[in-house]
Formats: C-alpha cells, structure tokens, sequence
C-alpha cells in the first residue's frame, strides 16, 4: 500500500508541473535550440564558402594582400593587425557579459549594469570596425582589369615587385565617354558610375612604362600570384574588357567574384547578428537599470542574451580562421 | 544556478580557480594567448609549416585546431556548459560534431572533384 501511495505521490511531482529535466528552464533551453540551429546555418555558409575555395584552390585571392589597411596608418602594409584587434575587442566583450551574467547570480544590480554597459560599447566598437573594413573592400585600392572569362588582372612593377594603382600609371584619352543617364537615352535604363579610369587609359599607360607586368589570379608553387613577363603581359593585356575598381557582388579587383561575395555574405550576416545583439543588449541594460530583474529575483535574462553574445563570438572566431588565417 | 554550481577547474583539473569570477579572466587569458599564436603565425608563416598534410598546409591545420580549442573554451566556459547536466551538454554538442564535420566532408570532395575536372582542361575557364 505505502509504495502504491509514494508512486502517486512522485506521479503528482512530476506530471504537476515546473519541472526542469534539464536543469535548465524553458527560456534558457529555446536560447540553446535557436543557437544549434544558427550554428548550421553559418555552418552552410562557411562550409560553401570552403566549397568555392577548394573549386578554385589555385587561384584564390590570398587575404593577407587583401585586408591590410589599419586605422590612421596610410599606405603601411598591415595584413591582419586590425581583424586580429577586432577579435580581440569581441572577446573581451564576451568576457565582460560574462562578468555580468556572475554578477546576476549574486543580485549585485550596479555591477550587472556597468559591465552590460562595456559589454554594448565593446560590440558598438566591433559593429565600426566592419563597416570601416567594407569600406576599405568596397573602394579598393589598386584596381585591375577584368577580362572576357572574368578573370582579374592585376598589374605589378618588375622593377620594385610592389603592386602598381591603375589610377596612378593610367594616361588620360580624349573621350566623351559618361556615364549613361535614363534621361539622356533612347534605352531607359541608367548604368552604375564609370570607373575612374577607362580600359583604353589604362593600356596606353602600360605601353608607356616598360616596367608594368600583369599579375593572374593564379597561384604559383610558393603560393604566390603568378607574374607575367612583359612579352606575355602585352598578349595578356588583350584579354582585358573592364576595368574593375574595389569590390562589390558581381566585380572584385581582388581576384575571384566569389570571394567578394562571401566577404560581403558571410561578414555581413555575423555583422548583423552582432548589431540585433547588440540591440537586444540595450534592451537589457534597461531593464536591469529599471530593476526587472531586481524585482523578478532572478537575472536569467542576462543569461540567456549572455549566451546569444558568446554564440556571435564563437561564430567570429571561425570567421577569423577561415577568412583571414587559413 | 549559484556561484558554487560552476566548475572551477580547466585543463582536466590542471588549473583550479578560487571564484568563478578568476576563472573568466584566466580563460581570457588563455583565448588571448591562443589568437595572438594564431596572428603571430599567420604574420610570420614559417617554412617548416608550409608543407602539406591531407592535401592541407600544416599551418592551416594548425589555425583549426587551435580555433575548435578556443571554441571550446569560449562554450564550455563562458557559455557554462561545463556546468550543464551532460543530456544538455549532448543535445547542443553532439548534432554540430556529427554534422558539421559531414557537411564540410561531402563539401570539400566534392569541390576538390569539380577542381580536377577544371584543372584537366576539359572546361576552358581561363581566358
């Protein structure tokens, strides 16, 4: 009889609710399925971006040559100082949400609030540097031509072996080439602003110095960009059909349109998840300035956008590794 | 979960903190070590890691590796699965280690088949 009535008992605890079978609460856990599943989906994109990269492994852009800009430090090659600092201002974003989420569990209201506070300002501070990082993308720096197949010519002097701006060795043409308004057309269509320079410009300026050469995409046994011969850059040359400024989704100057592509895709999608985190972020800091939490006895909700931070951190991490490292 | 719910050792026991707290600053100690091995070799590039292992160079294996520890360190710890009940701790890990590392799998060959196909000349692709 006693066991029959303990098993009612125990059926009574377990069936009547406010159980947590995983020591976690309902909140808590939905944070985790929403992150195992945002976790595939940079997964898919990373992992086609590795697609995309082993399809063209010979000739993808190297991304040290790519990202060198630092802030205030003009025409110094700093290949990856600034991704590296703007890892290091994520972590320690995560680091002070961290301190914040401990400080919740001991109710110490003023600390949650300050370190919530560094923790907005360190992802406001990362959210700047990727759209200063776009920027520098966007405009590029050298410009290159583009020819019928799509692949990216680069020009180089054999003289110093350092990178040679189009805009800089390109001699002017007469042309009245501009850009094509809708209105001053029988074709109703506009055309994106012309590049700086025109292709014609740019090979009369290489024929004039005999020290240009031409760069391919493609990569040679140490791993660098092939560079031409003269001889050969003049047949190459031939090939050339745009010139191609800075980077946007169908034209890159940094080699393979794919690479802008994912730069812009994937960057972009983590950019975006950092700026709702910080959003939401915000939101909280509120909150806990206006003592919800305070008043609920629990800062659970500091937690659970703790562990959303620490997830766009951790997705950072690979990012780093697969677009700027390997 | 109160302070004295989290485990406070890392590295399998090798370094046990006082306060949950001396914990997140040693483990970003430890992260900060690891990115700037990871920047300073990507800087550096040394020869001896530029061979290739499993059609990969050694260097990138090693930017891998070192970034799935960092992963580690930043879910186990700042994400406090280690202090999780371990049928939590499986349900998050286990569906990105079995699929994660099949999706890159089938991916990879695949890409690595079309390059084959692009580098014997049988698509003229580079004009």
């Amino acid at each position: 009889m006693e066991v029959t009535a303990n098993a009612a008992a125990e059926n009574e605890e377990v069936w009547g609710g406010g159980n947590r079978p995983l020591n976690a609460s309902y909140g808590k856990m939905m944070m985790w399925f929403f992150i195992v599943s945002d976790a595939l989906t940079f997964t898919g994109f990373l992992v086609s971006y590795g697609f995309s990269r082993f399809k063209n492994i010979n000739s993808w852009p190297i991304a040290d040559e790519v990202f060198t800009h630092f802030p205030f430090l003009h025409g110094i090659d700093a290949p990856m100082y600034y991704v590296a600092l703007m890892t290091f201002i994520l972590i320690f974003s995560s680091v002070t949400m961290v301190l914040a989420v401990d400080a919740g569990h001991h109710m110490q209201k003023s600390r949650v609030t300050f370190y919530m506070l560094l923790t907005i300002i360190g992802g406001a501070i990362f959210v700047g540097s990727q759209a200063w990082e776009w920027k520098n993308f966007i405009k590029g720096e050298y410009g290159a031509v583009e020819t019928r197949g799509g692949q990216i010519l680069q020009f180089v002097d054999a003289s110093t072996g350092k990178r040679a701006a189009i805009q800089e060795f390109a001699i002017g043409v007469e042309t009245d080439r501009t850009t094509h308004q809708s209105s001053n057309g029988i074709w109703y269509s506009a055309e994106t602003s012309l590049p700086t320079v025109s292709l014609a410009e740019v090979k009369k300026g290489f024929l004039a110095d005999e020290n240009l050469v031409i760069r391919t995409q493609e990569l040679n046994d140490q791993g660098q960009k092939t560079v031409l011969s003269r001889a050969e850059s003049m047949g190459k040359l031939n090939n050339a059909v745009a010139v191609v400024e800075g980077a946007n989704l169908i034209h890159n100057e940094y080699g393979n349109r794919l690479f802008a592509d994912f730069f812009f895709f994937i960057t972009g999608f983590h950019g975006f998840h950092v700026l709702s985190g910080v959003v939401i972020n915000i939101i909280i800091f509120f909150n806990v300035i206006l003592g919800t939490y305070e008043r609920r006895g629990h800062y659970e909700m500091v937690e659970k956008v703790g562990l959303y931070w620490h997830f766009v951190d951790l997705v950072w991490v690979f990012v780093f590794t697969f677009f700027y490292l390997v | 979960m109160a302070s004295e719910g989290h485990k406070l050792a890392i590295f399998r026991g090798l370094l046990k903190f006082k306060s949950n707290q001396q914990k997140i600053w040693g483990v970003l100690i430890f992260l900060s070590i690891v990115t700037t091995v990871e920047v300073a070799l990507g800087i550096i590039k040394p020869e001896i890691l530029m061979g290739s292992f499993l059609k990969m160079k050694i260097l990138n294996w090693i930017f891998i590796i070192l970034t799935i520890v960092k992963a580690y360190y930043i879910g186990w710890d700042f994400m406090h699965i280690r202090d999780e009940k371990s049928g939590l701790k499986n349900s998050i890990v286990l569906p990105l280690l079995i699929l994660i590392p099949y999706l890159a799998f089938i991916l990879l060959i695949e890409a690595d088949y079309i390059f084959d196909v692009m580098d014997s000349g049988f698509v003229a692709w580079n004009f």
